[in-house]
């Protein structure tokens, strides 16, 4: 092996590492300091936790967020994922049309969709409320999911499903118990990915909430608007280790989708 | 011209109910075609519709068609918005790409290969978190009495106010889509050629000569594909120009916001501007496919 430049890019790496993860630890040592605006450290404390488990507002924003994205990805799983199999498994005139169609949610940008779903709202007078955000949301979250599911369509080996149909399986049974357990980790993954959006989204849920909804994001938005906010740094903690749990998960469902397909 | 009948056998109510039917195309392809449609295609047809009635704004009756919201869009006020929009976009991509391209060189080709999923998945962790958290986090860091000033006045540098600079939001752009940027040039060097390195070593290539001659080359349409989708988020990027950048980082994306939710409401000017958005960003797409891999494409 010739020899090369060891040392300055794994140094450069440590130093990217570091300017990833410098903001979440400043966040994390704030939340425990008893200081209110200073840079200092104000000492141990975990009062901006207490001060976060009894804020209502809070709870309440972090129960609609959970609701649209449980409700939305939910339907959106189902949707997203016989869209998938419809595109693997039949041609039909104006499929380049549908194709690019489920495309556009992961192209247009967010704003842009936020604003014709408001203006599509208004025209239609759909009063503005929990369910006008959770149909929003799950224009992109089918999007994302169908996109998942697509790529290990691709990869897995269609005669098993003919074997199947061969040895006396009606269509219904082969989906059941051939395709749709082949696909469980495809489905996961693409459920965990629109999750994440969806509890992450700030446009879209303020374009179609109203006064009817207040989820998360538009509640931690309005707030660090205003400046520094302690307690927030505490939710941004809980979050944090919420979304680490959410990675390991996602991690792990792909290293089962991979062992299954090593099986297979 | 008519088309040629098309020859499906009369189907009866009785083959509808069948269990093989329910897995037709219509049943696999249309709830979802036709959510997309109804929530997504047809609201979108009705911006465009309402981006050429000029001066339409809430509640009032609108005249006839025109181009006077677009016109409206080269004033130059608005055309330096959009400028701007396309500096922070331009710059933080190059940012992105200078910043991320060793990591995913590193991860890639040198990390220990028994730790190097693990490695890669850590690099990219912060994306599970909120988007609006990561950028409040930069706030604490570089308003005045962040962290920031006060690491800089413990090494006897002189302090500044960083928050609502453009500065602060290069630097939040930068942090929010550099994980993007490393986890598609991963996957693009991950499938890189490795003989040809060793090959163009024995034949007394440089190191140099067979980065530039050989990986560069491979990798190409990995990095037109991660550029332009970082490209793409940061020039309709919301949250860090609102919460980093302050009053003067006013970009198009908050320009439509204020439109619509902001005092203005002038939804036929906002409806053009979001119109153009959608219009830069297909383009670049077009481009990307027109000149670039497809493969990459649909895969990231």
């Amino acid at each position: 092996m010739p020899s090369r430049p060891v040392t300055w890019p794994s140094l450069f790496t440590a130093l990217m590492y570091a300017f990833m993860y410098f903001p979440i630890i400043v966040l994390g040592a704030y939340s425990f300091s008893d200081s209110r605006y200073s840079a200092s450290w104000g000492g141990f404390s975990l009062r901006w936790y207490r001060a976060l488990f009894s804020d209502r507002r809070l709870l309440a924003a972090l129960q609609d967020s959970l609701i649209i994205a449980i409700v939305a990805v939910a339907i959106s799983a189902v949707l997203g994922t016989l869209m998938a199999i419809g595109l693997a498994r039949h041609r039909f005139p104006g499929k380049g049309l549908y194709r690019g169609m489920s495309y556009l949610p992961l192209i247009i940008p967010d704003i842009a969709i936020a604003v014709a779903t408001l203006v599509f709202l208004a025209s239609v007078a759909v009063p503005l409320s929990l369910g006008t955000i959770i149909a929003a949301h799950m224009v992109f979250c089918l999007a994302y999911i169908a996109v998942v599911v697509s790529s290990r369509i691709q990869r897995l080996d269609p005669n098993l499903e003919e074997a199947a149909l061969d040895l006396g399986a009606t269509h219904t049974q082969a989906m059941f118990k051939v395709l749709l357990p082949q696909l469980a980790p495809g489905i996961l993954a693409g459920c965990l990915l629109a999750f994440v959006l969806s509890m992450d989204d700030l446009l879209i849920s303020s374009f179609t909430a109203g006064g009817g909804a207040n989820p998360l994001p538009i509640e931690i938005f309005s707030r660090v608007r205003t400046g520094v906010k302690p307690d927030i740094n505490a939710l941004s903690v809980m979050l944090i280790l919420g979304s680490a749990l959410l990675a390991g998960l996602a991690e792990y469902v792909r290293y089962w989708g991979n062992r299954q397909r090593q099986k297979t | 011209m008519t088309p040629a009948p098309s020859p499906t056998p009369a189907v009866t109510w009785a083959d509808r109910l069948a269990p093989r039917r329910w897995l037709g195309p219509v049943t696999l392809l249309g709830p979802a075609g036709v959510w997309l449609l109804v929530l997504l295609v047809l609201p979108t047809l009705l911006i465009l519709e309402i981006s050429l009635v000029p001066g339409l704004r809430l509640g009032q009756p609108s005249g006839g068609y025109g181009l006077g919201n677009y016109l409206q869009i080269l004033q130059p006020v608005y055309l330096r918005v959009i400028g701007r929009s396309v500096a922070f976009a331009v710059g933080s991509t190059a940012l992105c790409l200078l910043l991320g391209f060793p990591v995913a060189y590193w991860l890639a080709l040198m990390s220990p290969q028994r730790w190097r999923n693990l490695l890669l998945v850590a690099f990219i962790l912060p994306l599970w978190t909120s988007s609006l958290l990561r950028a409040y986090a930069w706030t604490t860091i570089l308003r005045p009495s962040g962290v920031l000033n006060a690491m800089l006045a413990a090494i006897g540098l002189p302090t500044q106010n960083w928050l609502n600079t453009p500065t602060a939001v290069f630097i939040g752009l930068t942090y929010s889509f550099l994980p993007y940027m490393v986890l598609i040039l991963y996957a693009s060097l991950e499938k890189l050629d490795t003989r040809l390195l060793e090959a163009a070593a024995d034949l007394g290539a440089s190191p140099r000569q067979s980065f530039w001659k050989i990986t560069v080359p491979q990798i190409l349409p990995g990095i037109a594909a991660a550029s332009l989708l970082v490209f793409i988020s940061t020039l309709s990027d919301f949250v860090v120009p609102t919460l980093l950048g302050g009053a003067s980082s006013m970009n198009i994306s908050r320009l439509i916001y204020n439109q619509f939710l902001g005092p203005t409401r002038a939804w036929g000017f906002g409806s053009a501007l979001s119109m153009v958005l959608i219009l830069a960003v297909s383009l670049a797409i077009a481009l990307l496919i027109r000149y670039g891999d497809r493969n990459t494409v649909t895969e990231t």
